[in-house]
């Protein structure tokens, strides 16, 4: 049994939508169920390791429906197998479940996502910005956000060593 | 981030005025690059490391959104400067796939051979600098004499010592020549012997096995949890190496002269012999793939429309120009396919891999880097607490960070 079709007989017809291009197995799964799916391949399909987790922005991309796609690639690592999982979220308020508690390292892969595209993930014991000041207001990696920036650099506050 | 103010009581109301925090970095000289610790310390010991990193970020994956498959190796060169080219081999071996181009015979072998001497070079940076952070400055210069003879093959190769750019869509920038090859035997030859003199100096070096053993211990489910690969993985015991386990460019024929290294220590010990060993498999892939190099063109034919064609075929054949002009006025360029795809090799510190979306045109819609940098220093405060603040070095060393892969 594909793993699609054990996604969709755990989860419902439909569930999982797989495709293929060259050596890359990936599934699509709507929002609501991504945390049941990735726990469920966590546990019960050998996908122990979160290898990488990406986040992308389809404003204007050819044929996108929604706006923001989070890519989970998972590794299993005793037979060497790749799945790519991937889930839409959308404005105003995306937002996507933490699997921190399944995988130790998509902690910092997390934080990284909320940084550059401002996706928030629901149950992450620690987020913040990762790579960008604090005071930094805008997601860079959106692409409404210009190559050049707004100019946030001139407007974070400037720490003196008296009041650090 | 703050500093962050130290709880004068804990949880049960003890007292806890005796912790102090230290600011660690982001200019210090054990920290070898910009990165910067808290560290929440009781007498000598830490009690909590909270790394703030993002110095060194400067936007290289929105940069790759704007610069088209060629343009952005010189920006790929520039994450793990340490061994840049395998960067490259990254970068365009996921285009290539994303693209279906298959590459040259000579391209995979010759490529093959600069990763190998990146990986050798990162490792020996990386086993001397935690040799000069914990006080043994001879390995070092033993270290950075051989890193000197790889940057002298790679600036015969490419034109450019530190930061290659060698590799072009569908191939290389050129060939190399006679020399490179007389170059690269005698490296392979000479090489084992410094091996031998920097295993000298530190393998049973009682300072320097005092100061690694049983430090930093990640265990091997901790280790494939935190998404760790490379010699760190292999180091506690995961068996997995990308060059076996989804053999690219010249791996699938080099495969029986290699071995992967692995160590069930899971210590900073485990992680400095693991990189020893490996600088020596790697010298058997360059000594097998030297010698089998194959003959022919090292990028595919100017008819595939991708690849760039050299100077004199531009200057003197009316295809060549025609193809230059193709490939570098912004309304041309390459063609892709309205798809995505995670490529991914086995650099010097881990699995590096790419995530581009494509949207047909010839620049990336998102380059998604995976580095290993950033993963492992995740690591950090886990393998840190409870240990001596003079441990930091060793444990900083050994998982081997640079900072402009880690922060981008």
């Amino acid at each position: 049994m594909t793993h699609a079709e054990a996604i969709d007989a755990k989860f419902g017809t439909g569930s999982a939508q797989p495709t293929d291009f060259r050596d890359n197995k990936r599934i699509a799964v709507p929002v609501e169920k991504i945390y049941g799916v990735l726990a469920h391949l966590h546990t019960h399909r050998g996908f122990d390791m979160l290898c990488d987790l990406a986040g992308i922005d389809y404003l204007g991309y050819p044929d996108a429906i929604d706006r923001y796609g989070i890519v989970y690639a998972l590794t299993n690592t005793v037979t060497g197998e790749r799945l790519f999982v991937k889930t839409f979220v959308n404005d105003p308020d995306p937002e996507v479940p933490s699997v921190v508690d399944l995988w130790e390292g998509a902690n910092w892969m997390e934080r990284e996502v909320f940084d550059m595209f401002g996706v928030t993930f629901a149950g992450h014991p620690d987020l913040r910005r990762i790579l960008l000041p604090d005071e930094f207001t805008s997601f860079p990696l959106r692409k409404d956000y210009p190559l050049r920036g707004y100019g946030e650099r001139h407007n974070l506050p400037t720490v003196t060593r008296a009041e650090s | 981030m703050p500093l962050e103010a130290v709880a004068s009581q804990d949880e049960t109301g003890t007292d806890q005025e005796f912790l102090y925090t230290l600011n660690f970095g982001p200019q210090h000289p054990a920290t070898h690059t910009t990165l910067r610790l808290i560290l929440t310390l009781d007498g000598e010991t830490i009690v909590r490391a909270v790394p703030d990193i993002g110095f060194l970020h400067s936007g290289f994956e929105k940069l790759g959104e704007d610069l088209d498959f060629n343009q952005y190796v010189t920006i790929v060169d520039r994450m793990n400067y340490v061994s840049p080219i395998a960067n490259e081999m990254s970068w365009h071996g996921t285009v290539e796939k994303l693209m279906g181009i298959e590459v040259t015979p000579r391209c995979r072998y010759i490529r093959t051979i600069l990763a190998e001497l990146a990986r050798i070079g990162d490792h020996l940076l990386c086993v001397g600098a935690v040799a000069l952070d914990l006080g043994g400055l001879t390995a070092f210069l033993y270290a950075f004499n051989e890193r000197e003879k790889i940057y002298d093959i790679m600036e015969n190769a490419s034109g450019q010592r530190f930061h290659p750019s060698y590799t072009r869509v569908g191939g290389l920038m050129n060939d190399v020549n006679d020399q490179f090859v007389e170059q690269v035997r005698s490296f392979v030859k000479t090489f084992p012997k410094a091996h031998a003199d920097v295993c000298r100096l530190l393998n049973k070096n009682k300072i320097f096995i005092d100061r690694t053993k049983g430090v930093g211990v990640l265990t091997r489910e901790e280790a494939i949890n935190r998404s760790c690969t490379g010699p760190i993985a292999r180091a506690s015991g995961v068996a997995r190496d990308l060059r076996k386990d989804e053999p690219y460019l010249a791996y699938p024929d080099l495969q029986s002269s290699f071995k992967i290294v692995c160590s069930n220590g899971g210590d900073c010990l485990a992680r400095y012999l693991v990189r020893m060993g490996e600088m020596l498999e790697s010298v058997n892939i360059i000594a097998a793939a030297i010698e089998n190099l194959p003959g022919g063109p090292v990028s595919i034919g100017t008819d595939s429309n991708v690849v760039i064609p050299d100077k004199s075929a531009t200057y003197r054949s009316i295809e060549g120009l025609i193809q230059h002009f193709e490939l570098f006025m912004w309304n041309r360029r390459f063609e892709t396919p309205v798809e995505e795809v995670y490529g991914a090799t086995e650099t010097a510190n881990g699995e590096l891999g790419f995530y581009i979306v494509a949207d047909g045109s010839a620049k990336a819609w998102r380059a998604r880097t995976r580095p290993p940098s950033f993963i492992h220093f995740a690591l950090f405060p886990h393998l840190m607490e409870g240990h001596q603040i003079s441990d930091v070095p060793a444990v900083l060393g050994s998982l081997n960070i640079i900072a402009a892969e880690l922060d981008r």
